[in-house]
């Protein structure tokens, strides 16, 4: 498309992708500094949050998946 | 003392009325006036309670003032002004009089001392909201909020039978804590929870709330499920039941909003989710989970007001309210887009906005009394909240893809409410004092230590990273789904249709049957009685006085033979 915005040309893509990568390592590179205090002996090691976090996510998107699958209706459903 | 004279819920409910009186100069500076005064109002008036009226041999209680109704009378006025500046050009003077009065009835239940001022003020909530419904003056609008104040009606039907069995068993109409032993205690509990979304009756919000106006939805999110939470804090708290109602909603927003196309639904669905946090936190019953439920309710009518401005002002200007068909708005409404990334960061409790100071205390109740499977869901929630609304809407509402729309910023005064709660939202970010001070019980609790801070971004900037990996699913889960309301759009409608279909044959059948006798008994009488029937032929006048010898002369000789 002419006068594409720059944040949609491939290349900017690439670098914000390479900049949220290199973000998310150095919160992971903090957690070495801070002493995370865990209250249940379960989230007691180290990345418990990244990998909680990222895993909440995948799995409630897959759950969902498979709501929508049963769910799913066409967006004139009722007015038929 | 003067200021206990002016009853907040009042100034909003009598000035509301008064509104579409007004020309409409004076009605834009009434409307704005009247959430402002009603702050005063409340903040000039000391702990008690300041009316006492006598009725049916009970004395009743309009004006109970706590720190507790004064935290949530406080953002109810706030929301109702940021509202009333969003649309005080734009909306009808029917819906800003209904959205007043909506305000001022919500004031009204908060200040209830007893059960009978509460239940009053409980009805003109729900006929309220329901003209602020269908100020949308849409056919959708309509029908949705004649489901919507059916179930209300509902929701009051249950609490009143509750309430008059509560009296007639305590003898006293006190609004106080409430134990969930007996029958009346239950149907409360109920009518409660029906205003709350909680299931199975969760439909109603995302049913009716999208379908009114671009600037109704703000005030409607703002009142009804949060009085519902307000009375939950009051009446049962500690109610374990309640933490498991709030994860089932927590975990039914989220899929529910993961599914949905439509952006007002999707924000419909987060409001069940918050509430689901916010019974979580009645549930657990510390004080430091009644502060963080009572928090929470605060900032979240302020990001979520927040951010339904956002979506009306994206409505408002494009007419358009799905993801599929919205994109890369950011070019041309960067004050609506800042605002609703402001909003969705609250939301999603990023470090240094509103839903950070406030949630933050939740998990942290639930790891304090030690409930790690409540504790392990709430984490995974916050992280889901990120995905399902924090990214999901800026980012399809704003960039994803060039849609090719190009709309215009907003008029000054949505963009003025807009700035307004963004601001609030970022303020009770950095500053939690401002809200905690406010809070029902002292606050002995530190939201930003180095680890905990780490520990939120960490849940969220990975959830996000889980977002962006599989966006190509989420866009192809955008959707209508069915919902529990489906019971009453469809399969009731069908069994209606099934009795219909079968009385009307049963009907057909016996019709059918009753023609044929009809017919039969018509043919037999004809045979016998017709025109040349056996009794009815015309018999001549000679032949009868024959007969009748006959019949003389046989009756002589049985006569004879019986002699």
């Amino acid at each position: 498309m002419k006068n594409q915005h720059w944040l949609y040309q491939t290349e900017t893509r690439r670098k914000l992708w390479i900049a949220a990568i290199v973000i998310l390592a150095l919160t992971v590179v903090a957690e070495i500094f801070i002493h995370m205090h865990a209250y249940f002996s379960i989230a007691d090691f180290f990345g418990f949050n990244v990998i909680y976090g990222f895993l909440s996510g995948v799995v409630l998107i897959v759950i969902a998946r498979v709501f929508s699958v049963l769910l799913k209706r066409k967006g004139d459903y009722y007015d038929r | 003392m003067i200021a206990s004279y002016f009853h907040p819920a009042l100034i909003l409910i009598i000035g509301g009325l008064i509104l579409p009186l007004l020309h409409a100069k004076w009605r834009s500076i009434l409307a704005l006036l009247l959430p402002v005064a009603a702050l005063a109002a409340i903040w000039s008036v000391t702990d008690g309670s300041h009316w006492a009226i006598s009725f049916l041999n009970h004395e009743l209680g309009p004006f109970h003032v706590d720190k507790l109704s004064r935290l949530f009378i406080t953002v109810f006025s706030i929301t109702a002004f940021a509202g009333v500046l969003y649309c005080v050009k734009q909306a009808s003077s029917r819906e800003l009089s209904a959205a007043l009065v909506y305000a001022g009835s919500a004031i009204g239940v908060t200040l209830a001392g007893d059960l009978i001022t509460l239940f009053v003020f409980w009805e003109i909530m729900a006929l309220a909201s329901t003209l602020v419904v269908w100020s949308a003056r849409t056919d959708d609008s309509w029908n949705a909020g004649m489901r919507y104040i059916i179930l209300h009606l509902l929701g009051g039907v249950i609490l009143m039978g509750g309430i008059a069995a509560y009296v007639h068993e305590t003898g006293s109409i006190a609004f106080t804590t409430m134990q969930l032993e007996s029958l009346s205690t239950w149907l409360i509990l109920i009518g409660f929870l029906i205003n709350a979304g909680a299931p199975p009756l969760s439909a109603w919000i995302a049913d009716a709330y999208p379908e009114s106006s671009f600037s109704g939805m703000v005030f409607l999110s703002a009142f009804t499920t949060k009085t519902a939470v307000y009375v939950l804090l009051r009446g049962y708290p500690g109610t374990e039941l309640l933490i498991y109602i709030g994860l089932f909603m927590i975990f039914y927003g989220i899929v529910y909003a993961l599914l949905e196309n439509d952006v007002r639904r999707i924000l419909a669905y987060s409001i069940v989710n918050q509430i689901g946090f916010m019974l979580c936190g009645i549930g657990i019953g510390t004080e430091l989970a009644l502060n963080g439920a009572a928090a929470q309710a605060f900032t979240h009518i302020i990001y979520k007001a927040l951010l339904l401005m956002s979506a009306g002002s994206v409505l408002y200007m494009t007419g358009k309210r799905k993801c599929a068909d919205l994109g890369g708005l950011f070019r041309t409404m960067p004050v609506t887009c800042i605002c609703g990334i402001i909003g969705a960061l609250a939301i999603s409790a990023f470090p240094w906005t509103s839903g950070f100071v406030s949630k933050s205390m939740l998990t942290q109740a639930a790891a304090d009394q030690q409930l790690q499977m409540v504790w392990l869901l709430l984490m995974s929630a916050s992280a889901g909240a990120f995905v399902y609304v924090g990214i999901k809407f800026p980012w399809f509402v704003f960039f994803q893809k060039d849609s090719g729309l190009r709309p215009e910023e907003p008029p000054i005064n949505m963009r003025a409410a807009m700035v307004l709660t963004a601001v609030l939202c970022i303020l009770i970010g950095i500053a939690p004092g401002l809200l905690y001070q406010m809070l029902p019980y002292t606050v002995d609790y530190v939201p930003y230590t180095a680890d905990h801070v780490l520990q939120q971004l960490h849940l969220l900037l990975f959830a996000g990273l889980a977002f962006f990996i599989m966006l190509p699913w989420i866009r192809n889960m955008l959707t209508s789904t069915i919902d529990f309301d489906w019971f009453y759009r469809k399969a009731l409608f069908a069994i209606w249709q099934v009795v219909i279909r079968v009385s009307v044959r049963l009907y057909d059948l016996l019709n059918e049957q009753s023609q044929r006798s009809t017919a039969l008994i018509y043919r037999k009488s004809i045979r016998f009685y017709g025109l040349h029937g056996l009794f009815s032929r015309q018999m001549q006048t000679g032949t009868v006085a024959l007969l009748a010898v006959l019949f003389l002369a046989a009756y002589l000789l049985f006569y004879m033979i019986h002699l």
